[in-house]
């Protein structure tokens, strides 16, 4: 493979990683419902012609397929928009994927205001809430290209199956070569003592990154966390972070009602109450827009992190 | 169809392909294939066989209706719907953009006219059925049209439609299926092949015609036989072009969803009126 940095595109990286894995393991199949052009997975059928099937526009009989596929013991990696992904085909991935103990590895693209063009009707607000509700359903999203390519070989390496919410344009760099991934263990990318904000995806993790660097300049350490994966939450992490800075702010790209947010604040509430305020989707459907206009409208900018993180602070 | 009046049909679809073409190119991209090959329907419909509508009063009760399933189309309808008068021909210009009432698939909440929203393909399908039988409670006369893609038919909600339309005699349901044998990834028939699609609609007990998605004549004939079935819902297969008469990706598979410059969609514009 390339190196990680060389890509403009995680999707491209996406795809790389499956074909290195596929090389070795002929079990991996890659899954389309006429959305290959967009996933990118093309390159994975040039080099393996049979292990590519698209279903044409038939997301619930993919996942139907992909769940009786890993019964014979492949490992389908299944690529849709996350919107159709989670609500078009999520009773059959609930039982036929993980009721039924399979190993389906559900990817949703253009998660929350990425989905830009496409509008309302494409622009997947509640699939990590849909997913995070399925029990011992691994949920993740990578917040960057090092982190794309490192915990898609632990999603093929974890025995059951996953959600990850895959943001398929721009490749932000904010992990290193060195950098160490595992499911269920965020990673602190830095360090602070008044405030910590524990985001996911790229998007995100970025807009944190950008706030933390807001909130510096008025002398306020702010740590961040990249949250990859949101089920199961880094308990030990999250604990540690509330306790050292007493105030979180969470930050994600999708309704902010059951997801990350939801997450960390259900855990902390049972175990050292903090106060968490929550940076996301407020209970609203998509529309279409551009993107910058879209992070604005759903206020996801690192100005609405700093002032979350400062009403955090204050409430302390 | 007199001679007169079919060629005002042919010359108003002409110019709804103009203005879809100008209002996907200047956003510079969009779904330009799928938009096209369904203007001769479109106008068909609006310019002639859908009764009761009234651009000043896009709600009107007992009207006749329309719905987009393949909601991606919606840059054409709005096309129509501004050239009848529900919106200013402006608001072509802001498809997409953020804050505008014409978003890439079909609102019924934010655009005068639309009449159901679309945009996760197979569910039109059935919100038309439901609003065909909800016709038949209010004994109102009025029809509902139904357009589905192709790839749109490999959903199993369609056929869960089929089956549903079929079981209450869906009489007042038309459906056209712009059958233009192409899909994202592919054609139909590499991907996952509808055929024999006649054959097979008919088995749900449709009453089926399979024509010349750009005859407008051939259109219509085939809408008034549909009009005067009884008990039997009907769906219109249309054979069609997609990105028809765009002539940079006519036919092609990549104008799905494309982008564009503004000198190739000059030259498309030029190229259609020369034809
Ligand atoms: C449920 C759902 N799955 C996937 C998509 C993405 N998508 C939009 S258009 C399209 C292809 C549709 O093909 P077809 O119905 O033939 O459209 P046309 O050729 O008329 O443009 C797909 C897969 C969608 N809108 N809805
Ligand atoms: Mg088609």
């Amino acid at each position: 493979m390339k190196d990680i940095t060389s890509y403009t595109d995680l999707r491209a990286i996406y795809t790389d990683t499956l074909i290195d894995l596929g090389k070795s393991d002929e079990r991996i199949l890659v899954m389309e419902a006429d959305l290959m052009s967009a996933s990118g997975t093309k390159p994975f059928k040039e080099a393996n012609p049979t292990r590519l099937i698209n279903c044409g526009v038939a997301e619930a009989n993919m996942v139907g397929v992909a769940s009786g596929l890993s019964s014979q013991g492949f490992i389908p990696f299944v690529n849709t928009f996350g919107c159709f992904a989670t609500r078009r085909a999520y009773d059959q991935f609930f039982l036929s994927a993980n009721y039924a103990r399979q190993n389906v590895k559900l990817v949703g693209t253009d998660p929350g205001v990425t989905a830009t063009y496409n509008g309302g009707t494409h622009m997947p607000f509640c699939d990590a809430a849909l997913t995070r509700v399925i029990p011992d359903l691994v949920v993740v999203e990578p917040g960057d290209g090092y982190s794309l390519h490192h915990l898609l070989k632990a999603v093929y390496e974890h025995k059951g199956s996953v959600y990850m919410r895959l943001q398929r344009k721009g490749n932000p760099i904010v992990h290193s070569k060195d950098t160490k991934f595992e499911l269920g263990k965020g990673i602190v990318v830095q360090d602070g003592s008044d405030v910590t904000l524990i985001a996911t995806g790229a998007l995100m993790l970025s807009q944190a990154i950008e706030a933390a660097k807001e909130l510096a300049k008025e002398n306020i350490k702010a740590a961040v966390i990249d949250m990859h994966t949101i089920k199961p939450l880094d308990e030990e992490l999250t604990l540690a972070y509330a306790k050292k800075t007493g105030a979180i702010v969470t930050c994600e790209n999708a309704q902010m009602i059951g997801g990350l947010g939801g997450a960390v604040s259900e855990f902390l509430s049972g175990t050292a109450p903090t106060i968490v305020r929550r940076v996301g989707v407020q209970d609203l459907f998509g529309e279409v827009g551009q993107l910058d206009y879209l992070i604005d409208r759903f206020e996801l900018t690192p100005e609405h992190i700093v002032q979350e993180a400062k009403k955090a602070i204050s409430l302390k | 169809m007199d001679t007169q009046e079919l060629k005002h049909l042919q010359n108003k679809a002409k110019e709804i392909r103009q203005l879809t073409i100008q209002e996907i190119g200047n956003l510079g991209l969009g779904h330009i294939g799928g938009s096209l090959s369904i203007v001769d329907i479109l106008t068909l419909l609006y310019y002639k066989m859908m009764e009761n509508i009234d651009p000043l009063d896009p709600r009107k009760e007992g009207r006749d209706k329309l719905v987009l399933s393949k909601g991606h189309a919606g840059p054409a309808l709005y096309s129509v719907l501004a050239d009848k008068g529900y919106f200013p021909k402006e608001w072509l210009m802001t498809l997409n953009q953020g804050g505008t009432n014409l978003p890439s698939h079909c609102d019924m909440n934010r655009t005068p006219g639309v009449d159901f929203t679309t945009g996760s393909l197979g569910q039109g399908s059935s919100a038309a059925a439901g609003i065909a039988l909800a016709e038949k409670f209010k004994n109102s006369g009025a029809t509902t049209y139904l357009i589905i893609g192709d790839g749109e038919s490999q959903e199993g909600q369609i056929w869960e439609m089929g089956m549903f339309a079929a079981q209450y005699k869906l009489d007042n349901l038309i459906t056209f299926m712009d059958y233009n044998k192409l899909q994202i990834d592919g054609t139909t028939s590499e991907v996952i092949d509808l055929e024999d699609i006649v054959q097979k609609w008919n088995g749900f007990g449709w009453f089926v015609q399979r024509v010349d998605g750009h005859d407008i004549e051939v259109l219509e004939e085939a809408v008034l036989k549909a009009k005067a079935q009884s008990e039997k819902p009907s769906i219109i297969i249309c054979d069609t072009i997609k990105a028809k008469g765009f002539s940079p990706a006519q036919g092609l598979q990549s104008s799905h969803h494309m982008a564009f410059s503004k000198e190739v969609a000059q030259k498309a514009l030029d190229d259609l009126l020369a034809e």
